[in-house]
């Protein structure tokens, strides 16, 4: 696809933006307590200062939109941008479209940390299941740097991204077998396990939101920096070297980065598939492959789509729920295949 | 990589779910004959009733599985599910097993193993030579494992109504030549249970209770599950049968601002011990907005004994003081 005119990045930007906000608003007005549209709306106008809008909702009512609904929505927004960004970060790394957020062990990582604290650090609380899934998902992503720079240095794919996305999805697999074995020891915790594999957005409270916020801020800002240095990278190594970029170096940071910020999505979610692939996606389908555009665009869009997916989760079957990464898979599986019809090898 | 693709995972989490907490309901109320083993509360079967105590072998039993044919009182048993170890240690076979599963934690002093009940290898079973094997499913294949070793396998899958849970502990107490101990378990539980529910009484429809399965997604269990039916005892209203459509099996995965506008005025928590999720009632407490919920105000978080919850066996009354303490308390406010 060719680059749009100059101009249409800001405009891009922009209706990104707007489709977040707009998500946000469908949200925060539906929900299985089926508050007064009204009384949302008072409720909100009287947060904002010197308004003096009095709220007309009960404790309950009130307990339910300020701190069930609103920090679901701000916590999904949050995570999907991190998905979403990581998503195509790793793709530009990479330079593959089928990459996503827990590659290189990430997912099976934070898996196996989360089964370990499950299994065995129940006595702990049930605190320690994010930290060991934050842990859990770097030490993945630190293992397989390790596995890929020993087979770069021995093997003979050299030491470009393909070694290192191999070494990723070897490291994966080992985590996660070894996440069955720890799994076997244990048959009662079955389903909170299955449970967290699955993800969910229906703990969400404004303390994960503020824990998570100083990871996604540090790692955000790094990612998109680096837009301009995916872009060069994409010409190769050889011809980022002659421009002067140190390929293995942007790689590098642009990987911790990555990592650092699934973890942090990771911890507070579980594991919630396809955003990583679908949002960057459609991000170059609608800007064309530069990074400088589709990594803000793939924060926004991310963060648009959770909002969207978790609304339905919460809603479709109200009272009960639906398992957000079933949401994500039943409309990014189509959603992705319809990107697919129209995607040229050269959006990649 | 993602262990498993979402949608996969989603119907693993649904078999782990069904297989912890509901498996087998429908196999077992599909067998009309399954309960001629069960005695009345006056009378048992004539053949019991007669020579009580002294074990009559060959015996068939009709499990819930299809018929079980044992050819003499079984000497050495292992049992890979944890309700079956307490019912044949209640019913005083516990001197016959050699071995149970790792999930069998009671009475004290059963000899535990690192045999799985949930993925059972039939090498591993047969390694401890049984003469009976009781289960809660036939899963990996162990009932045709099993049986080309000729060694009955006796499958008892989690019970659909205190009924069923009656039954089982009646046919286990057969399989393995306790039945007439086994008649005396059933009738104390009656008894014990019978003075709960008129103690408590059985018309509290103007309490409403949530029964939290587990945390972060809350699942619930409906009136339809067998914890369910329990609570159902009491005349209690249960939040989670709004829900009852989309369940599957039961137990749906409730949204967090509906179990707060539901309002229950009791939440026993079955997920509160370390090992089960560690959702305290200092932890619900503290779950943001949940101080808004009656129950929670009115300190009716009920921190119950997981295992009891989870099971169907001879600690059954258990679960029925516990629930009535709550219903006693709460309906004084």
């Amino acid at each position: 696809m060719k680059p749009r005119r100059p101009g249409s990045r800001a405009a891009l930007i922009g209706a990104a933006a707007a489709f977040v906000v707009a998500a946000a608003l469908v949200s925060v007005f539906v929900g299985a307590a089926n508050l007064n549209p009204v009384a949302v709306a008072t409720a909100l106008a009287g947060k904002i200062p010197f308004l003096g809008v009095h709220s007309g909702l009960s404790a309950l009512d009130s307990a339910v939109l300020f701190q069930i609904r609103l920090p679901r929505i701000v916590l999904g927004a949050l995570v999907g941008a991190l998905l979403a960004v990581t998503g195509a970060g790793y793709q530009g790394v990479f330079r593959n479209p089928l990459v996503d957020s827990g590659m290189l062990g990430a997912s099976a990582g934070a898996g196996l940390g989360a089964t370990i604290a499950i299994v065995y650090l129940g006595g702990l609380g049930p605190a320690v299941v994010p930290v060991a899934a934050f842990t859990g998902s770097l030490a993945g992503v630190a293992i397989a740097s390790l596995a890929g720079a020993i087979g770069a240095a021995r093997g003979s794919l050299g030491s470009g991204p393909a070694t290192l996305l191999l070494a990723g999805i070897a490291v994966g697999m080992f985590l996660t077998a070894a996440q069955t074995v720890v799994l076997q020891r244990s048959t009662q915790v079955l389903q909170q396990v299955y449970s967290w594999l699955l993800g969910s957005l229906s703990g969400a409270s404004w303390q994960q939101v503020i824990e998570i916020l100083p990871y996604a801020g540090v790692s955000v800002a790094v990612i998109l920096l680096h837009g301009r240095h995916l872009d060069v990278l994409s010409v190769g190594d050889d011809e980022a070297r002659a421009l002067g970029i140190n390929p293995r170096a942007v790689r590098a940071i642009a990987i911790g980065s990555c990592a650092l910020a699934a973890a942090a999505a990771v911890a507070v979610s579980g594991l919630i598939g396809f955003v990583g692939i679908i949002v960057p996606h459609v991000a170059r389908r609608l800007a064309g492959p530069s990074y400088l555009t589709v990594l803000p665009l793939s924060l926004l869009g991310g963060a648009g789509f959770l909002v969207l997916a978790d609304t339905l989760a919460r809603t479709v079957l109200a009272p009960a729920e639906l398992p957000i990464g079933v949401v994500t898979a039943l409309i990014g599986a189509p959603a992705f295949i319809w990107v697919l019809r129209g995607t040229r090898a050269v959006d990649t | 990589m993602k262990p498993l693709t979402s949608a996969a995972s989603a119907v693993l989490a649904a078999c782990a779910l069904t297989a912890l907490a509901a498996c087998g309901s429908s196999g077992s109320s599909s067998q009309p004959s399954a309960q001629p083993a069960s005695p009345a509360p006056g009378g048992g079967p004539a053949t019991s009733s007669a020579t009580p105590a002294v074990a009559q072998f060959p015996v068939t039993i009709s499990a819930p599985g299809g018929p079980v044919t044992i050819k003499a009182q079984p000497a050495r048993i292992v049992s890979l599910s944890p309700t079956a170890t307490e019912d044949l240690f209640a019913v005083g076979a516990g001197k016959q097993v050699v071995a149970v599963d790792l999930s069998s934690n009671y009475p004290s002093g059963v000899p535990k193993t690192s045999l799985n009940g949930v993925t059972p290898n039939v090498e591993a079973v047969a390694g401890y030579h049984p003469s009976l094997v009781v289960t809660d499913q036939d899963a990996n294949g162990l009932v045709a494992g099993m049986k080309k070793l000729g060694v009955p396998v006796l499958v008892e899958p989690a019970a659909a109504s205190i009924d069923e849970a009656y039954a089982q502990i009646t046919q286990i107490g057969q399989a393995t030549g306790h039945l007439a101990s086994a008649q005396d378990v059933v009738a104390g539980m009656r008894a014990n249970i019978a003075a709960d529910l008129a103690k408590a009484g059985t018309a509290h429809s103007d309490l409403s209770y949530f029964w939290e399965v587990s945390a972060n997604p809350y699942y619930s269990a409906t009136s339809k599950t067998f914890a369910g039916s329990i609570a159902a005892m009491f005349g209690l209203k249960n939040i989670a049968d709004a829900a009852a459509k989309a369940a599957d099996g039961g137990y749906p995965q409730l949204t967090p601002e509906y179990i707060l506008s539901a309002k229950p005025q009791i939440i026993f928590l079955t997920d509160n011990q370390a090992t089960d999720g560690g959702q305290t009632p200092a932890v619900v407490a503290a779950r943001p907005g949940w101080p808004a919920i009656p129950a929670v105000k009115n300190h009716e978080v009920i921190a119950m004994n997981d295992d009891v919850a989870a099971r169907w066996g001879p600690r059954l009354p258990l679960l029925v003081a516990e629930i009535a303490a709550a219903v006693e308390s709460a309906a004084g406010k």
